[in-house]
């Protein structure tokens, strides 16, 4: 499903995957998270490394009685009780004595990265992370990340389906199809022909899932720029 | 007769508390329909141990956990959602243990272990049910944490740490042994319903986990306390004596929705 893939990520740095879908974004996201095995090549993670992921969703039965603030110390370490600064940045803390399954689809969200960060994480993983939010819920997130980056440290890792607005934290953008189309920085990657032709920008300026890139014709083996 | 009485209502209370103990985690993760298939399949676990003429206990614990294995391998092997799946495990196995069973070479009686025969059990029994709770209680002890992370998010759970497989493997091989030593209590066909009355009643007065837990056990000791007594009283049969009365618990706490 995914080959040519080949990237690194360090501490403090801050990776998209962007990608039509099917593009195995989230095949790449689980092969960092040790969730799938690659099939060949080499994975080398960190030792003990400690990670924050948030999914794309949280499906927690009505018959489970828990509160956000439960679910939250459930992630951490048991003496350690949550810091209050990520708990007032996320907002969780207007909502940590209601049940889970009462709280808003953002209110989910934003309590599943509030327990990600209170983690400490040294890779922070988030899958989809703006899905369904609003334009002020977007640029929240990315203040939040810049945030993230400079208390913690860590390297954050991220699909996204968001072409625009990914690139303004970004360091380093993966196009995806497949294979890697592109990489690099945000600018030289939607510069780049390869990320033009898969999102269809220069043929007309609405159509940006046409897709009619094919892999297997793709001459264009993971163009890199700096 | 008062010591039968006695071991019999030891194991009956033992069994509780582990079904109890267990029986949050079906509900919290939707598996009631895997419980039940579990229970069917015991009864080929019967049939192979009569037609072999081991101990059938033992057998019906091996059938379980072949077929805990057997949903997790078709899971990944064909296009069919789990209650298809589970639908098919169940009532295949249940048609081949009554073929295999209509030539058992001893004569016996379906209905014990359909609906239970508490009479057939022994000292030994109570023993292997006390090993098993003391099992249990130190595995959930132990793991709570992490069932309770597995129950939330299990690809979350991974990510962060936790042994999923290894503690899921668990969970099922816990359930295929309290499904085994209940049958001669409650017997195949309700099995479940002991599994899953007592924490959806407790549901309804828990604000966490652990009071849903605490209940569930409480709940589960006082259905089979309450259906024994039932039983010697008004002569109902034991199994469904208990089934009822858990149900009453169970209508008993609806209206305390939390």
């Amino acid at each position: 499903m995914l080959r040519h893939v080949s990237f690194k990520l360090h501490k403090g740095e801050i990776l998209t995957l962007i990608g039509p879908n099917g593009a195995g974004k989230s095949t790449l996201l689980k092969l960092a998270l040790g969730l799938l095995r690659p099939t060949g090549g080499t994975l080398w993670r960190k030792p003990d490394m400690v990670i924050g992921y948030m999914p794309q969703k949280l499906e927690v039965d009505a018959s489970l009685p828990m509160t956000a603030r439960r679910f939250i110390e459930l992630g951490l370490r048991p003496d350690l009780p949550p810091d209050p600064f990520w708990l007032d940045q996320t907002g969780v803390s207007q909502w940590l004595d209601r049940p889970l399954q009462g709280l808003s689809g953002g209110q989910l969200q934003r309590t599943l990265l509030c327990r990600a960060l209170l983690r400490q994480p040294d890779l922070l993983v988030l899958d989809e992370p703006l899905q369904g939010v609003d334009v002020q819920g977007q640029a929240f997130l990315y203040r939040l990340l810049a945030e993230a980056r400079e208390r913690i440290g860590c390297a954050i890792l991220m699909v996204s389906h968001d072409l625009h607005l990914v690139m303004a934290q970004t360091d380093q953008v993966l196009c995806l199809n497949g294979h890697v189309c592109c990489s690099g920085t945000p600018e030289s990657v939607q510069a780049h022909p390869a990320y033009r032709e898969l999102f269809g920008l220069d043929e007309d300026t609405f159509a940006i899932y046409r897709h009619h890139h094919d892999p297997t014709r793709c001459d264009h083996d993971g163009g890199h720029h700096d | 007769m008062t010591e039968l009485l006695l071991t019999l209502t030891a194991t009956g209370v033992v069994l509780a508390l582990t079904s109890g103990l267990l029986g949050v985690f079906v509900v919290w993760q939707k598996q009631a329909y895997f419980g039940a298939t579990l229970a069917h399949t015991a009864l080929l676990g019967v049939a192979l141990g009569l037609l072999l003429q081991l101990d059938w206990q033992w057998m019906v614990i091996l059938v379980a956990l072949a077929t805990g294995w057997g949903v997790h391998w078709l899971l990944g092997h064909t296009r069919l959602a789990a209650d298809t799946l589970l639908g098919i495990l169940a009532h295949t196995t249940l048609a081949v243990a009554l073929v295999l069973l209509s030539h058992a070479p001893v004569t016996f009686s379906l209905d014990s272990f359909l609906f239970g025969d508490i009479l057939a059990v022994t000292r030994a029994d109570l023993w292997t049910a006390l090993g098993l709770l003391a099992l249990t209680g130190l595995f959930v002890a132990r793991n709570w944490r992490a069932l309770l992370n597995l129950t939330l998010n299990e690809e979350l759970a991974f990510a962060e740490g936790v042994p999923t497989r290894r503690v899921r493997l668990m969970l099922i091989l816990l359930l295929a042994l309290v499904i085994a030593l209940s049958i001669k209590l409650v017997g195949v066909l309700l099995i479940t319903s002991l599994l899953i009355l007592p924490p959806a009643a407790a549901r309804h007065f828990s604000r966490t986990p652990e009071q849903m837990l605490a209940g569930s056990m409480a709940i589960a000791t006082a259905s089979v306390v309450g259906g024994l007594a039932l039983s010697w009283q008004l002569d109902w049969p034991a199994g469904p004596a208990i089934v009822v009365t858990a149900t009453g618990f169970f209508l008993l706490a609806l209206p305390f929705r939390r």
